[in-house]
């Protein structure tokens, strides 16, 4: 009888991933068990439009996490590249992204520089860089506000269209993003040396690995996943506002979390992060139809993420 | 000459380090912060030679909970841990104060004053279990217990609200001795001298920084490595009621979502008061005068006639700045972790 | 004269984990008054039984009776409380407190440690010093003191001389004697069969997870041993293995040439030529300023003085990057630096491929299968345990990260102390593989602290003392005790020399 818990103990921790779709489509088939109907080909095409801007963040998240940090500017990153692309919309649709894109650029290098070079650690690096992007823009939309935020009607589709009345935009660029991160972790060379600096970082100087450029080139690839992230979600809510990407901290980290890459480093991969994206956004659907007062769903979300996490810790180890 | 005695001089070199010299290398934080208080200090009064007994009062009002932040997260991280649930504990027990005390005597009001404290360090509690038992990193653990406390704070108080009775009020907002030794800064002081003071200098402190030093090591030196790491997030929740209840004292009412800030802020302010996140090095008294530090920032803008707006940014970039020197300075001195033969290092 | 009184019995201890069976049967029988040896290959389970033992983890089966009780521990602190306190090789001492203050922790007083580091020569400690400034033997010492301090029981020491110079051993060895004979115990691990002749009363051999045999360690007892350990008839000893190919030795300019090199404190002024195709060893007592040596050469420092000279080309060295372009690849002695624990042996052996920006792109996964398969064949890695590094066996690790360097192209090996801590049959196989290395072109630097060793694998030896080079000799003539007496500084004089 233990031999066979066993032997499915050790499937379950070669397919993580697996174990987790599985646990989503539990989640899925709870929902409509709880209010049955509620699980229609909207509801999922909903569910991914939701869940994109929160994939594309844990992305980024994944890529730094994999090599043992953790970037808690993702956040202020998001909001700020939507502030600025909607507030040089006027320029055009081009040059407004690429603004926003800017914001992630320059954060991700100065965390870079931070981490990498002057071997700050990551976790305080990226809190004070956060409050200064944070504080940043506090003062650029009082002071120089050149024009009125606005956010174009591109992007405006990005956040929250669809097409044929199905597949939703942002999961046209959630999906390239997919791809990219998923083949470049496993068969690029870039992404072999992420998960060797996360897993022992004098093993690779020895080896000859210059590890400030593999961390520079990682964060400043953060920063930019961010910013793209905050375009999408202020598409969504069609209103630049400073706390907007506020409430997506937790959950990129939590994402991550739930889907097997560990906060040390060295182990993990996108793909879990995805189902956790997607794990974490059907959660949050359940509450809200759970009808539940905002405290309660506030409490029920963070219970739930522990719980998650706390299995996941203890059948990997 | 054997290894042996090739070995001794080496150590007699070591000792001779001054007695000044020593203190320094020991308590780095307790000689650099107060030299910077002493120097924000000097530079607010040279931009406003007014600076009376009532500004005095409102920086230590202003800092006092940002302080007590300080104080929790430089407990845990002393132990090797982190708590990034600090200011929704906060939050808690600030609701709970603003809730209960509102149509409370001054005796009431005290007698719940400790009831509340109690609660902060069951919340401290909860904390530490989840974190040991769990076995979840501490990073993820309080990020999401401080999700859960700030909807129990929600759940309390739904809007700001609430009241305490004057006297009590008076506490915090009021003077003790002089106009310029405020309420606030020897309830800080009181909090640090009872509840840190005897664990330092107890086994318990011992403990913690040997826990944060090298777990592995206190491990096989037959320390109950698990008892330690709890009873440190017991004391950060303990701090953090303290927190809460002056927040009440100065505001006079409980708000459900202005503990958030000071999470951060407060692990900045134990960063820059000297405490190392890798745990095992700092104290308690560095991360609370960075506190003060960093509350007087934006008060000197004010000074300077600059958009207290830019505050935020001011502060976000002096950590960052502090951060990024320190790495700096610490590159700069070579610092060599690697070699050939393995054996220098951690 | 030893008592028959049974101190620790330890009978079909059985532990596995996930699917590695660490221990099957393993026995240990300690008596009062005796110093036992505990014997085994890497990935026999000594360390595994070691820390059943000492409560770090529980077994799943067999029994465990000290002085005559059945016992189950549940953590390091109950088995200290029931007398069996362990000293590893990296010290239980934490770095962010003083000495008196780790004393206290482990509830142990410093007067007793005191007297035992005079005992071991060292006088002078300040016991106000920060674990983190003293030097690793002094760390040692007292990690052993406090642990004697404790009044053990049952004291279990692992590798105790590993990287500890001579003299400090012998210190060591008469402290333990005198232990003995109080009628205490002592479990002693050590993979130097000298030692263990002369120093212990028994040795338990474990293999394959089960003890194989007990017994008694008189001199002349090391082949017995090593049969027992190997599971085979070794046709002869160790030493014996001298099968020096005929060799051409590359060329005229040397592979690695190093000029009047300085570094740090330690290293004042050393010149040697090393040419491809040959094995130089070094022999050097701790600190004689090697570890700069190797350091510099493998461009993990910057050298402060003096000139690295390779294939004819003064190099400058900022980065191990800088090493490695030069041809010049690092074998650490300390595995743990090497290895990227929880990844697999083909991304471990694989590693250097992608250190420079133009190979962070694409990888063709079938040219880097066939590389590192073949080198992981050459060196005849055990890969039925778990993929991830950190599962496999010392020894393993070890000739993964020589593979490392198969799989890539290297000119000049430096291998500091790659033989430490690993058991005999997979030094061997290195040794075996160094000197194929060299036959087949390579330079090899090699430092081992195992001086009876370095006849096995080199042409030539220097011995370094104090920041020079005091001696060079062929590797016949570089026996034991010229090597000792060479690596305090006395140089031999002609024949006949005190």
């Amino acid at each position: 009888m233990r031999a066979i818990g066993r032997s499915a103990l050790g499937v379950l921790r070669r397919h993580t991933t697996a174990a987790l779709v599985v646990l989503l489509l539990g989640f899925v088939g709870g929902i409509e068990i709880a209010v049955p109907g509620t699980v229609t080909p909207i509801w999922i095409s909903n569910i991914v439009l939701f869940a994109a801007p929160l994939g594309i963040l844990a992305a980024g998240q994944t890529l730094v996490m994999l090599s043992g940090g953790i970037d808690l500017s993702v956040a202020s990153i998001a909001t700020a590249s939507a502030y600025l692309m909607a507030t040089h919309s006027s320029l055009g649709g081009v040059p407004a992204v690429l603004w926003g894109l800017a914001a992630g650029l320059v954060v991700g290098l100065i965390n870079g520089v931070g981490v990498a070079i002057l071997q700050v650690q990551p976790l305080v690096m990226t809190l004070g860089t956060g409050l200064m992007t944070e504080g940043s823009l506090i003062v650029y939309s009082q002071k120089i506000l050149a024009t009125a935020p606005r956010v174009p009607s591109f992007i405006q589709a990005l956040g929250s269209g669809k097409v044929f009345g199905a597949i939703p935009i942002d999961l046209l660029l959630w999906a390239p993003i997919a791809v990219v991160v998923l083949i470049g972790l496993r068969s690029s060379g870039f992404g072999r040396l992420l998960y060797a600096v996360g897993d022992n970082r004098e093993a690779c100087k020895l080896s000859g690995v210059r590890v400030w450029q593999v961390l520079l080139a990682d964060y400043v690839l953060c920063g930019l996943l961010a910013a793209a992230a905050g375009l999408v979600i202020v598409g969504g809510t069609n209103n630049a506002d400073i706390s907007l990407a506020e409430v997506y901290l937790l959950p990129s980290v939590a994402a991550v979390i739930i889907g097997g890459t560990s906060i040390f480093g060295g182990r993990g991969g996108y793909a879990g992060s995805i189902v956790g994206a997607v794990i974490l956004t059907v959660l949050n659907s359940l509450l809200t139809l759970l009808d539940a007062p905002e405290p309660i769903r506030q409490i029920l979300y963070g219970a739930i993420i522990l719980i998650l996490a706390t299995a996941y810790t203890r059948l990997t180890d | 000459m054997t290894a042996a005695e090739d070995i001794e001089p080496k150590l007699r070199v070591k000792s001779r380090l001054g007695g000044f010299r020593r203190f320094v290398q020991r308590h780095p934080s307790l000689v650099g912060m107060p030299a910077l208080v002493i120097v924000f200090l000097a530079v607010t009064l040279a931009i406003h030679p007014e600076y009376g007994s009532f500004d005095a009062q409102s920086l230590a009002m202003g800092a006092m909970p940002l302080a007590l932040a300080a104080a929790a997260q430089a407990v845990v991280l002393i132990s090797g841990g982190i708590d990034l649930s600090v200011g929704s504990m906060i939050a808690v027990s600030n609701v709970l104060a603003a809730s209960t005390m509102e149509n409370a005597t001054f005796g009431q009001s005290l007698v719940l004053a400790a009831a509340i404290l109690v609660a902060g360090a069951l919340q401290g509690a909860v904390n530490g279990l989840i974190v040991v038992f769990s076995r979840v990193p501490d990073v993820v653990v309080t990020l999401t217990t401080g999700f859960i406390w700030g909807g129990v704070a929600l759940l309390i108080l739904e809007k700001p609200g609430g009241g305490a009775p004057e006297e009590f009020l008076s506490l915090g907002a009021g003077t003790l001795f002089s106009p310029w030794l405020s309420g606030a800064l020897v309830l800080v002081a009181a909090a640090v001298a009872i509840i840190w003071i005897p664990v330092r200098t107890s086994r318990l402190g011992l403990l913690l920084y040997a826990v944060g030093s090298d777990r592995a090591a206190a491990f096989r030196s037959g320390v109950n490595v698990e008892l330690t790491r709890f009873l440190a997030y017991v004391l950060g929740g303990l701090f953090s009621a303290v927190g809460g209840i002056g927040l009440t004292m100065t505001t006079g009412i409980g708000s459900p979502l202005a503990g958030i800030y000071y999470t951060l802020s407060g692990l900045a302010a134990a960063v820059l008061g000297g405490v190392s996140l890798a745990g095992g090095r700092g104290g308690i008294v560095g991360p609370v005068l960075a506190a003060y530090v960093l509350t007087l920032i934006p008060t000197d803008l004010i000074f300077l006639n600059i958009d207290p707006n830019f505050g935020q940014v001011i502060q976000g970039t002096l950590i960052v700045l502090v951060v990024m020197g320190g790495g700096l300075v610490t590159l700069l001195q070579g610092r060599r972790r690697e070699s050939a033969s393995g054996l220098n290092n951690s | 004269m030893t008592s028959m009184g049974i101190l620790l019995a330890a009978t079909g201890v059985a532990k596995r984990f996930e699917s590695v069976i660490a221990l099957k049967a393993a026995s240990l029988e300690v008596r009062a008054g005796e110093v036992h040896a505990l014997m085994g290959a890497n990935g026999a389970g000594k360390s595994t039984l070691v820390k059943v033992l000492t409560g770090v983890f529980p077994a799943d089966g067999g029994e465990i009776v000290i002085e005559g009780q059945v016992r189950r521990f549940r953590s390091p602190a109950e088995a200290r409380q029931a007398g069996i306190v362990s000293v590893y090789q990296d010290p239980a001492l934490v770095p962010d407190l003083t000495v008196a203050q780790n004393l206290r922790l482990a509830r142990v007083g410093v007067e007793a440690v005191r007297e035992l580091l005079v005992d071991l020569g060292i006088a002078g400690l300040d016991f106000s010093i920060f674990v983190r400034d003293l030097p690793y033997p002094v760390l040692r010492l007292i990690d052993l003191s406090r642990a004697l301090a404790s009044n053990p029981t049952v004291l279990l020491i692992d590798e105790i001389t590993a990287a500890l110079p001579a003299d400090l051993s012998e210190r060591i060895f008469l402290i333990l004697r005198r232990w003995r004979d109080r009628g205490r115990s002592v479990i002693f691990i050590s993979h130097r069969m000298a030692e263990v002749s002369t120093l212990c009363d028994r040795a338990t051999i474990l293999r394959d997870g089960t003890t194989v045999g007990v017994t008694e360690t008189a001199r002349g007892s090391e082949e017995r041993i090593v049969n027992l350990m190997l599971g085979y008839e070794v046709a002869h000893a160790i030493a014996g293995s001298k099968a020096i190919a005929e060799r051409r030795l590359g060329g005229d300019v040397p592979a690695l040439e190093v000029r009047r090199l300085r570094c740090g404190h330690l290293l004042k002024d050393v010149s040697f030529a090393l040419r491809a195709g040959e094995v130089l060893g070094i022999a050097a007592l701790d600190g004689q300023g090697q570890e700069e040596l190797f350091d510099c050469v493998a461009g993990v420092r910057d050298r402060d003085g003096g000139e690295i000279v390779v294939r004819g080309r003064t190099q400058r060295f900022r980065h191990p990057a800088d090493a490695l372009r030069a041809g010049l690849v690092l074998v650490p002695a300390n595995r743990q630096q090497a290895i990227l624990p929880q990844r697999s042996i083909r991304e471990n052996v694989a590693l250097p491929a992608y250190r420079d920006l133009r190979h962070w792109g694409p990888i063709n996964m079938r040219a880097e299968r066939q590389r590192v398969e073949r080198a992981i064949r050459r060196l005849q890695v055990d890969t039925r345990a778990e993929s991830a590094l950190q599962r496999l066996s010392g020894g393993n690790q070890q000739k993964v990260i020589i593979a490392r360097w198969l799989a890539s192209e290297f000119r000049t090996l430096l291998c500091y102390d790659p033989t430490r801590g690993i058991d005999i049959g997979t030094k061997r196989q290195i040794y075996t593989l160094v000197r194929e290395l060299a036959a087949g072109g390579a330079a090899v630097l090699l430092f081992t602290s195992e001086l009876t060793e370095i006849a096995l694998a080199c042409d030539r030896v220097i011995v370094l003392f104090a920041g020079r080079i005091v001696h060079e000799m062929p590797a016949a003539d570089a026996d034991e005790a010229t090597l000792l007496r060479a690596s305090h500084g006395l140089v031999a004089q002609s024949e006949g020399a005190a």
